[in-house]
């Protein structure tokens, strides 16, 4: 890899930024649901050249014993950086970046689980990061909130979340990696969509009050993209397992009602 | 009032079921009159109560089921018992064994041994109780164990044991379906084994598509009838039948005389479906008490 350099702008004259996209706009983002067989539910997420996946592991019996919770799970994210995933090779002891940003998606992905209905047990979330490209930890939420929902961790609502920041003074979604170096702020931040709560709003560089509010304007509008995005990708994993989709469809409507309603209900999921 | 989903749709978590007088189920939670999806999941509309039918999940233990577990430790009075999930569970002797018996408990079950036996008490407090008393609860000797999703375990039981027993009258094999995703079998011969196992396999990957049990039986006529044209087997059937009935009174006992006499194996694969039908429906009976002990209500 060559070495860095500091580019000669991060808006070009047009108002492009250095990859070419408006200020607005997204990296292209490819979300995998189930990329795991051995984990209870993961997932992956290619953002730009960010690469990351998620692993769900639980509920299950905690260990050490002492962290037990007598009302709810726990919830305990590793958030790791792999040695190739920078330019220069990270030690692989766990840093206290990581230990923050472990902590940090622990608490955006809290509010929306259901934890209660686990008590003493744990969920293990471990993330790892295979290419660093700026914007990790909104990237490793949006995994590791997908890989909570194909481990069927019951839950609110999925969490999308985005980096919002600023470069040559102007407001920029979704920053890559020299607008994250090289910039002048940075506004991570995930919300709940439907009420639009905000679980994680972290912020470094300085913001006037204007261009904070803005910035979560845009981030938020951003959020809701990702969310449909992260809704498919779920919806997408189970419907492909149909097999032979074609005369499925068609000769379904008949008989399969009855069969199927009945079917699941009767054995066991009937609580009332 | 209204419903914003289809029937067996695939919904995801925070998606909008249901507005106004609705009762929130299973899998969905309630919020300000709107009924949302927690999982990913069939949703599905019941009366006015909603539910959503897990894909995924681990085992959570509720009163009356029936599980399979392993002992891991012999503590004093109680065995316990690793039955996969979140939660170990413990079974007092009392409730297994009949009085009086010796102190040392690990003469009638040790470490290692598997049992079946019923969550007799579950709450948050306290972990999982055991008891091993009634039913066909013993230490599982011989056959394997299969380990599944427990959220697929509704479907492979199916409706009122309408899967399940299709595959035994099938295959002539003993199974016991436990709601903690764990499934014995003994099959008469390993080419029997392989072929529930794909079956039960095969139910967990498509446990959300429709007319599964009509697949799964044609799969299964066409593979036997290939198993029966390569080899004879009616002595291997014959000696494991012999054994059966001392130790389970399992439904297969009763389609066997209308399955197996035949020798034929082309003329059965011919007529396996009609068979199949009346077999079931002259076991219905027997079906329904069967059923109960894996499915329990």
């Amino acid at each position: 890899m060559s070495p860095e350099v500091k580019p000669d702008f991060l808006i070009s004259p047009e108002g492009l930024r250095i990859d070419g996209r408006r200020p607005d706009e997204m990296r292209p983002i490819e979300l995998k649901v189930g990329v795991l067989k051995q984990a209870d539910g993961s997932a992956s997420i290619r953002q730009g050249k960010t690469y990351i996946i998620a692993g769900v592991y639980g509920p299950r019996e905690l260990h050490p014993r002492h962290l037990t919770l007598n009302d709810r799970a726990y919830l305990r994210v590793e958030y790791r950086m792999a040695t190739f995933s920078v330019p220069d090779r990270k030690r692989p002891a766990p840093s206290r970046r990581e230990r923050e940003i472990s902590m940090v998606i622990a608490n955006a992905l809290k509010p929306a689980l259901f934890l209660q209905e686990f008590p003493k047990s744990v969920v293990d979330i471990f993330i790892t990061v295979i290419q660093a490209d700026g914007g990790t930890r909104c990237a490793a939420i949006n995994a590791a909130s997908l890989a909570l929902a194909d481990a069927g961790i019951p839950m609110r609502s999925l969490i999308p979340a985005v980096a919002v920041g600023k470069a040559d003074g102007k407001l920029l979604v979704d920053l890559g990696d020299e607008e994250d170096k090289y910039g002048q702020g940075d506004v991570p931040m995930a919300i709940i969509p439907q009420t639009e709560e905000i679980t994680l709003l972290q912020q470094d560089g300085s913001f006037t009050r204007e261009e904070l509010n803005e910035a979560m304007q845009m981030g938020i509008t951003s959020c809701k993209y990702l969310h449909e995005l992260q809704k498919e990708a779920l919806r997408r994993s189970y419907v492909k397992k149909t097999p032979d989709n074609g005369d499925e469809d068609d000769d379904d409507d008949g008989s399969y009602e009855d069969d199927l309603e009945t079917d699941l209900g009767e054995a066991e999921l009937m609580e009332d | 009032m209204a419903v914003y989903f289809q029937k067996r749709e695939v919904v995801v978590p925070g998606q909008l079921l249901a507005e106004g007088r609705y009762r929130a189920s299973f899998g969905t939670y309630d919020e300000e009159g709107k009924i949302f999806s927690s999982l990913v999941g069939l949703a599905e509309l019941r009366g006015n109560t909603v539910k959503v039918v897990a894909l995924e999940g681990a085992y959570i233990p509720k009163e009356g089921d029936l599980v399979i577990g392993t002992i891991n430790i012999v503590a004093g009075n109680n065995w316990k018992v690793n039955i996969g999930g979140p939660y170990g569970a413990s079974l007092h002797a009392n409730n297994a064994l009949r009085r009086p018996y010796s102190e040392d408990i690990s003469e009638y079950m040790d470490i290692g041994d598997v049992i079946a036996a019923e969550v007799i008490a579950f709450d948050r407090g306290s972990g999982p109780f055991l008891g091993m008393k009634g039913r066909d609860l013993r230490v599982l000797q011989g056959g394997m164990i299969l380990e599944v999703s427990p959220a697929k375990i509704p479907r492979i039981i199916g409706r009122r044991g309408s899967m399940i027993n299709m595959i035994q009258d099938h295959l002539n094999i003993e199974t016991m379906v436990a709601q903690n995703g764990r499934i014995w079998i003994r099959a008469p011969s390993t080419e029997i084994l392989r072929l529930a196992i794909k079956a039960f396999r095969t139910i967990e990957d498509q446990a959300h598509t429709s007319k599964l049990t009509d697949r799964i039986s044609e799969m299964l006529a066409e593979e036997m009838a290939t198993i029966k044209g390569s080899s004879k087997p009616e002595e291997e059937v014959g000696p494991e039948e012999v054994s059966v009935p001392d130790d389970s009174s399992e439904v297969e006992s009763e389609p066997e005389p209308e399955l197996k006499p035949e020798p034929d194996a082309t003329t059965e694969a011919e007529e396996e479906k009609p068979v199949e039908v009346e077999a079931d429906a002259e076991v219905k009976e027997e079906d329904e008490k069967q059923t109960e002990e894996v499915s329990e209500e």
